[in-house]
């Protein structure tokens, strides 16, 4: 066999196969593969049709998986910094993430064969605790933070114009180590270790590349991307995201979720039909909120605990009454609670699609749990819909007493990927 | 050393007498055993439950399959050898497609096919034979070869001066010259450190020389370097430093003789080589190594040192088995070792204490990004 053949087969770890020198012939969906030589005939399906299995989300498609899909389970959620200069590193990156991201979404190894299949002498290119597990729903969901779009990688006649720093918020107690980030990766799945395979196998293609800059665990989905599914509580015990755009809800989401082609003009146009990921690590103080009277909890949040019903309704669903007086003659739902502040009549109509989970890092060190909600959002403008919105509330939301922000970063996801796109052509062009 | 060292030694010494053999095969098999395909493609059949092999055997050499998907999910095929290991597969073969490939199957013997609908499971099983005498090449790869002897040369060059220079450092020790024995510890270690996989598969003597207090096993002495370490930096010379040092030179004699003598071979070096920065990500960028001098950037560059001076070695088999990855770890190592000298003061390093977090992690990505690299470089050299 030739040096250039040995070459392929040998970087795809797969024993002693030979591929012939007939050239390689792209796949129909993904990129082509380093194992021997294939020459395709016949017709071809896109991959997402095929893609019926229970239990698993269509990695491609106009949309990137993970923003409406039914919020699953578990979170496990990393920020990266590229750490090479060279263009061409990062892009060979995103595209064999792509292949490995895909393959995982069907439940499949990262590389064909990649926990044994090398044989004794290779390192075994998928690290194996996903080998037996259904994947849960996994999707895996890109995005790009404003310091890619730097000097560094050619990208600045690129970046979106929202997609730039957030401003500082009123309260805000920001760790830098936890905020921030050139990419941000999101894998949900309902199990938690398919999950974290996920990642930690994108986080072993890019070393050299990237280096991580943080990540998040989540346990517990705090907010409800269908219909079809019961809206979650959060660690207060409150049900949260009532009020949600869901996936049903189309015109909402051209409206206030999609980037449209008209938001990113010229070099920026990679992004239209994508979205703004905005993420806030809320630190929650549960052991002074579990100490707070009933009825103070639920005059912060407006809604009643059990059901989730606007204060002075029966229904979780009932639209909020901000006029309604109680028997004291002052307002049932008091001004400065949480779904005042934040409901879309007191903001000009603003609305985001919330997609975030809680967590418990350990403990603070001082006795206490290190517990909250990492917020995660997604929207057509980070610097118009969430920001506003998160300057309302630090300004005179009462729960800012029991909850600190300690971790931010905002992320410009890229629209899916068509059957012969990968993330790396997506972003250079 | 830590306490996790015993694996890498293992691995470095427990390899199969088949391994050497195949560790010296030739590099350059040749792409005409192609033209030999016998009896044409081998048509594969494949649905979303069932997977037809029209032929399941054929002989020694390159097999050709053509792989028709008529079910609706997407397929791959696969050929096993024992073990589950790869000989060959195809992905992609969405619903419709048909692929060829052709696998290189030298060896007689029993394999397997599988057709993997949907891309998950272990697939569609069947036995596939493959007949007639072996099809491998035999030519000893000289490179290979090669690469052992001068490593050798390279182990014994080191041992020699880590044996000078523990004289040294142990005459400071008897004479009460601290402050001389303080300066000379972190270089006279680091010709032990080039060479700590090859020295540390010598039983006790690898925690006699280089154990710290809390990993040397129960019921043994704290004997060794560290030991020295701490009577140098922590305890002031206790009345037993003498004899410490004189049973660390005649510990080190004895382990010189016998790493000068070790033979070793191509798949050793590789691993040896990925091993070293095991040690530096595990004892090194820890600041667990020398807790108290902490010199650990000495220990540090001195690994690193000796995972390349391994690489080199194999330099010129792996420049042509596989030219992308040497690009690949020079590119890396080049990063890694810019980076170290920015640490670098006068003659040695700055001192572990020294390093900020943000220092901690610069220098942990940058030999994660040389490591992964290195750690595929024995797989390359297993296949010959």
């Amino acid at each position: 066999m030739n040096d250039s053949t040995r070459r392929a087969v040998l970087a795809s770890g797969a024993g002693v196969a030979v591929a012939s020198a007939a050239a390689t012939v792209a796949y129909a969906a993904r990129p082509a593969s380093a194992h021997g030589s294939v020459v395709g005939s016949g017709g071809s399906t896109d991959a997402t049709t095929a893609a019926t299995d229970a239990g698993t989300v269509p990695f491609r498609g106009a949309r990137q998986a993970g923003i409406t899909t039914p919020a699953q389970d578990r979170l496990h959620l990393v920020a990266l910094d590229v750490v090479t200069d060279d263009p061409a590193r990062l892009r060979d990156l995103l595209t064999r993430w792509t292949r490995a991201a895909e393959r995982m979404t069907y439940g499949a190894e990262a590389a064909p064969g990649g926990v044994v299949g090398g044989g004794p002498w290779n390192v075994p290119e998928d690290t194996g605790e996903a080998l037996d597990l259904a994947p849960g729903h996994l999707t895996v969901t890109i995005g790009y933070g404003p310091s890619l779009f730097d000097d560094r990688f050619g990208l600045a006649d690129r970046r979106p114009e929202a997609l730039r720093d957030l401003p500082a918020f009123m309260g805000d107690d920001l760790d830098p180590a936890t905020s921030g980030g050139d990419i941000v990766i999101q894998a949900c799945s309902d199990d938690p270790q398919v999950a974290v395979h996920a990642v930690r196998n994108l986080v072993r293609l890019g070393f050299g590349v990237v280096s991580v800059r943080w990540s998040q665990l989540g346990f517990g989905r705090t907010a409800s991307t269908s219909r079809a599914q019961v809206t979650p509580r959060n660690m207060f015990g409150f049900k949260d995201g009532t009020a949600n755009i869901t996936a049903e809800d189309t015109a909402a989401l051209d409206e206030h979720v999609w980037v449209a082609p008209v938001d990113v003009p010229g070099a920026a146009a990679w992004m239209a039909g994508g979205s703004y990921l905005v993420a806030r690590r809320i630190r929650m103080h549960i052991e002074v909120w579990d100490r707070t009277p009933l009825m103070e909890q639920e005059q912060i949040f407006g809604r009643d605990k059990k059901v989730g019903a606007p204060l002075g309704d029966a229904d979780e669903f009932d639209e909020p009454d901000f006029a309604r007086l109680g028997t004291d003659g002052q307002p049932r739902i008091p001004a400065t609670s949480h779904i005042q502040l934040a409901h879309p009549t007191r903001l000009g109509g603003v609305r985001i699609l919330r997609r975030g989970y809680n967590f418990t890092d350990g403990t603070d060190g001082q006795g206490h749990l290190d517990a909250g909600l990492f917020f995660i959002a997604f929207m057509r403008d980070a610097h118009r819909q969430f920001v506003p919105m998160q300057r309302a509330l630090a300004r005179a939301d009462v729960l800012n007493e029991y909850i600190e922000h300690t971790g931010s970063a905002l992320f410009a996801c890229p629209p899916g990927l068509g059957p012969e796109d990968d993330w790396g052509t997506q972003l250079f062009g | 050393m830590t306490a996790r060292r015993s694996l890498p030694v293992a691995a470095l010494i427990a390899v199969p007498a088949a391994l050497a053999l195949s560790a010296c095969s030739a590099t350059t098999s040749s792409s005409d055993a192609g033209s030999g395909t016998s009896g044409g493609a081998i048509a594969v059949a494949a649905t979303d439950t069932t997977c037809e092999v029209a032929r399941a055997e054929a002989p020694a050499g390159q097999v050709e399959f053509t792989v028709t998907n008529s079910g609706s999910k997407i397929n791959e095929f696969y050929v096993y050898a024992e073990g589950d290991r790869i000989m060959g597969e195809v992905e992609n073969i969405t619903p419709g497609l048909t692929r060829t490939f052709h696998v290189e199957l030298a060896e007689p013997g029993t394999y397997e096919t599988a057709c993997k609908p949907g891309m998950v499971g272990d697939g569609i099983r069947a036995s596939f034979t493959v007949t007639g005498a072996s099809a491998a090449p035999k030519t000893t790869d000289e490179n290979l070869a090669a690469a052992t002897t001068e490593y050798q040369r390279y182990v014994a060059s080191q041992a020699d001066a880590f044996l000078a220079r523990t004289t040294e450092f142990v005459a400071l020790v008897k004479a009460g010259k601290v402050d001389e024995a303080k300066a000379l510890y972190p270089t006279a270690r680091s010709y032990w450190e080039r060479i700590e996989p090859v020295a540390e598969s010598f039983g006790d003597l690898d925690p006699k020389i280089d154990g710290r207090a809390e990993v040397v096993d129960e019921g043994m002495e704290f004997t060794g370097y560290h030991r020295l370490e701490r009577d140098l930096w922590e305890s002031g010379l206790q009345p037993d430093s003498a004899a410490m040092a004189d049973r660390l030179l005649a510990d080190v004699t004895e382990l010189v003789t016998k790493a000068k003598a070790v033979e070793l071979n191509p798949l050793q070096l590789a691993n040896g080589s990925k091993a070293l920065l095991d040690e530096i990500a595990t004892g090194k960028i820890t600041g667990e190594e020398e807790r108290y001098s902490h010199t650990d950037l000495w220990d540090f560059e001195a690994n690193f040192e000796g995972s390349k001076a391994a690489i080199a070695a194999l330099r010129p088999f792996l420049s042509s088995a596989d030219p992308a990855l040497v690009a690949t770890i020079d590119e890396r190592g080049k990063a890694l070792g810019d980076l170290l000298e920015t640490y670098r003061d006068g003659d040695g390093f700055v001192l572990y204490t020294d390093l900020t977090p943000d220092d901690v992690k610069k220098l942990t990505t940058a030999l994660d990004g040389f490591s992964e690299p290195v750690a595929t470089v024995a797989g390359v050299v297993a296949k010959g």
